[in-house]
């Protein structure tokens, strides 16, 4: 009987534990003052900066140069997300393979989906490529929801930065004016950087492209480059030899001569497809951080159109 | 001029029967009916039906207009003039698609009132599109199919079969709950592998859990077979913690953060279940339950680098005494130990990456021994295991195994395997295993040698689930 007792006994012992254990680490967290915001990508970490300016605090759990659609559930993101005040997700299921178990896990009640603090980004964006008809996965990884990459626009830019910054007057009232003057400040700012990008894409407007994963429909259309053809034979799915002889005959006809490879993709396929073909290799990071001196958003564009540029000039 | 005005009415009785709905139409309508059968003179009536045609070309842009601000509330596109402010955001009334608004001046402010409340675009977290699914839950089968061919005297598997087909549901129950259900059909039956909810909002950073659930003993005790890297379970698993199941239980888990040195993640993790796992605990009495403790200690070695180490205790009444006077007086005690090295260079995460990792466990089982006597049996057992992604496509790993009898600590096997992985795509995945296995027999010193290929098609259907880690 005794041997029993001793089963219950360990049970209580180890719910004790667990709750002593909460009571000491409770105390600890809370850190006043500023708004902690987590974001599931480092664009969106920017923008959140932009308009929070010194009352956050922002990281982001994907680093700017990983393929966002891969990034790993570590335990060491639980203890950021279990402390963050807000979470701004990209949405359209880019995050799905990893987002929703580290949400579950942070055993932080603000951030779950749809309480206060979960923000879905992709809510206040123009959204391309919706799936119309039958959705099957013959089409490769398809994202039911649209193209989760719509962020390389300017105006969904502005129009997330406006959602967060509403977000952020809504969690913090007593600094609504401060929010509204950073968003402000940050629309003025962008405006005029948009005009000077529209200006220097402007002589390559109706370029021919392909690029490797279909990260670019927002960019292109907002800077008038025509996506032709993708290294992926479909979204997700590794280039294979026909298709890579299709996309070379494809360049050859349209006289394509730019690839644009995101900084996470293998180079071996897209060089062979340039040497047959006399196009340049074009690593174009699509998220701030993706290289060393793209620190936000801004300088994002002003790399990317710069790299497009030097691209388009060497090989016309 | 009669014609003309013939044709008019007969319009205007074609274009009157759709929009019945607005009130002031059918009654001028009337009048002109009745107009048109009077004698009253041809010009008059011209007059009348022109300004009846106006009102209703005005009546038609209204239409349009308001047809136009619902289509636009309704998809993301909006009009090109829209597109800072955009549909799904904030729109301050009379901002909205100017071009709409023309002559429609009382349609504008529904407009924002209804993007108000319909809050934008419906969104789901990795559910169905059509709005009429939007509320169930995310829905996935996995077909596990294995083949195997060669030698193996102790533990024969059949040549071919469909092993398992796991359908998972997936959804978020209320603010403060989700659940995941994953009911397994295997060749022998049905079982719910997993069937639990999940309290994600509780106080003090605790996390409930309650249902059925493999048990947080361990790694590879946790894994699906489908996310398993490997076609089989460690021998160790088969020998010591329950076979293919291992402890998969109806019970209550909590955990919790511990506060860590700096730059160290560790979670506790104590759970209670019936006490029911196959070959490995059971409950004689109600109160023969299996008690289960974890912790986790995680730490960032760099970037690409992670070290993942756990600790982990069961307790229950040992299973398969059917003979045995007083069971509920014989225990197992299983102790484990698991440590894991992860590296995955962040810029080439889906082409190269390397997992290594090794669990020991020790079991201490009370028994009769074969002379009715009471007895302990302390087994150890422990597997290590190396996968290595060669490119986005391949993988390949090894295991070795080696593991004691849970109730004959005498009996020892000792096994290893090559394993080769190919993925089409994330949704289907092609393995190749080589088994060899130095199986012990029932006599001491006794042993068989198992030389065996496994093949395994796993196919995923339906919502996209979690990547493992």
């Amino acid at each position: 009987m005794h041997r029993c007792s001793l089963v219950t006994r360990l049970a209580a012992i180890f719910t004790a534990l667990a709750f002593s254990i909460t009571l000491l680490a409770a105390a600890s967290a809370e850190a006043a003052g500023k708004i902690q915001v987590m974001t599931a990508t480092t664009d969106l970490a920017s923008l959140a900066q932009e308009v929070g300016g010194d009352k956050v605090d922002v990281e982001s759990v994907a680093r700017g140069y990983q393929d966002p659609h891969f990034v790993d559930a570590k335990p060491s993101f639980l203890l950021k997300l279990k402390r963050a005040d807000l979470l701004i997700v990209v949405g359209l299921e880019l995050e799905i393979g990893w987002l929703p178990p580290l949400i579950n896990q942070s055993t932080n009640p603000k951030i779950q989906v749809a309480a206060p603090g979960y923000l879905d980004a992709s809510r206040f964006a123009r959204i391309l490529e919706i799936p119309t008809g039958q959705v099957t996965r013959a089409e490769g990884d398809v994202h039911p929801l649209g193209n989760p990459h719509y962020w390389l626009d300017p105006e969904n830019g502005l129009r997330i930065a406006k959602g967060i910054a509403d977000k952020l007057s809504e969690m913090r009232p007593g600094d609504a004016a401060y929010f509204a003057q950073r968003y402000s400040d940050f629309e003025q700012r962008l405006k005029q950087a948009d005009q000077r990008w529209l200006e220097e894409m402007k002589p390559y407007a109706g370029r021919k492209i392909v690029t490797y994963h279909r990260s670019w429909p927002n960019f292109a259309e907002h800077f008038h480059l025509n996506v032709v053809g993708y290294v992926e034979p479909r979204p997700g799915i590794p280039p294979s030899p026909q298709h890579t002889v299709e996309l070379i005959q494809l360049m050859k006809r349209e006289s394509v001569k730019v690839i644009v490879v995101e900084p996470y993709f293998d180079l071996k396929t897209p060089n062979a497809v340039a040497r047959e073909t006399g196009a340049q290799v074009l690593v174009l990071p699509p998220s701030v951080g993706g290289e060393k001196e793209i620190t936000d958003y801004f300088k994002l564009f002003d790399y990317d159109i710069s790299k497009l540029k030097q691209a388009f000039d060497a090989t016309h | 001029m009669y014609r003309l005005a013939l044709v008019f009415s007969l319009i205007l009785f074609c274009i009157c029967a759709v929009p019945a709905a607005f009130g002031q139409q059918p009654a001028v309508l009337r009048a002109a009916e009745a107009q048109a059968s009077g004698g009253i003179p041809a010009d008059t009536r011209i007059d009348v039906l022109e300004q009846q045609i106006r009102t209703l070309a005005e009546e038609v842009a209204l239409l349009r207009g308001e047809l136009k601000a619902l289509r636009d509330a309704k998809s993301t596109d909006a009009a090109p003039e829209g597109r800072v402010l955009l549909a799904s955001s904030h729109i301050e009334p009379g901002t909205v698609s100017s071009g709409s608004a023309i002559g429609a001046p009382e349609a504008i402010p529904q407009v924002p009132q209804t993007q108000a409340a319909g809050g934008a675009q419906p969104q789901t977290y990795g559910g169905a599109t059509s709005n009429a699914k939007l509320l169930n839950p995310d829905i996935s089968l996995i077909g596990d199919f294995i083949g195997t061919a060669g030698h193996n005297a102790v533990s024969p598997s059949r040549s071919l079969e469909l092993h398992e087909s796991e359908v998972g549901m997936q959804a978020i129950i209320d603010p403060y709950a989700r659940a995941d259900a994953f009911i397994s059909f295997g060749e022998t039956g049905v079982n719910v592998e997993e069937g639990y909810v999940t309290f994600t909002s509780l106080p003090a950073g605790l996390l409930l859990k309650v249902g059925k659930m493999r048990a947080a003993f361990g790694k590879v005790n946790t894994i699906h077979n489908h996310a398993l890297p490997w076609i089989d379970r460690p021998l160790a698993t088969n020998n010591l913690v329950g076979g293919e199941d291992g402890i998969d239980d109806a019970g209550i888990s909590l955990s919790r953060f511990i506060a860590a040195p700096k730059g160290w993640f560790l979670e506790g993790t104590a759970q209670v279940y019936r006490g029911d796992s196959d070959d490995v605990f059971s409950a004689y009495r109600r109160q023969d339950l299996n008690v289960v403790g974890h912790l986790r200690g995680y730490r960032d070695l760099s970037e690409s680098t992670n070290l993942d180490l756990g600790l982990s205790y069961a307790r229950g009444n040992s299973a398969g005494l059917g003979t045995a006077l007083n069971p509920s007086n014989f225990f197992t005690n299983l102790y484990g130990a698991d440590a894991t090295l992860r590296w995955k260079p962040l810029r080439r995460a889906i082409y190269k990456n390397l997992l290594l990792r090794t669990e020991l466990f020790w079991s201490a089982r009370d028994q009769l021994s074969p002379v009715n006597i009471f007895q302990t049996q302390h087994a150890f057992g422990m597997y290590s295991s190396a996968e290595y992604r060669v490119n986005r496509r391949w993988t390949v790993g090894g295991r070795f195994d080696r593991s004691g009898h849970a109730a004959n600590a005498n009996l020892t096997d000792t096994g290893f395997s090559g394993i080769l992985t190919y993925w089409p795509s994330e949704f289907s995945q092609v393995r190749g295993q080589y088994r060899f296995g130095h199986l012990a027999l029932a006599n001491p010193g006794d042993f068989s040698n198992a030389n065996e290929f496994l093949f395994q098609f796993l196919f995923v259907m339906g919502a996209h689930g979690a990547h493992p880690f």
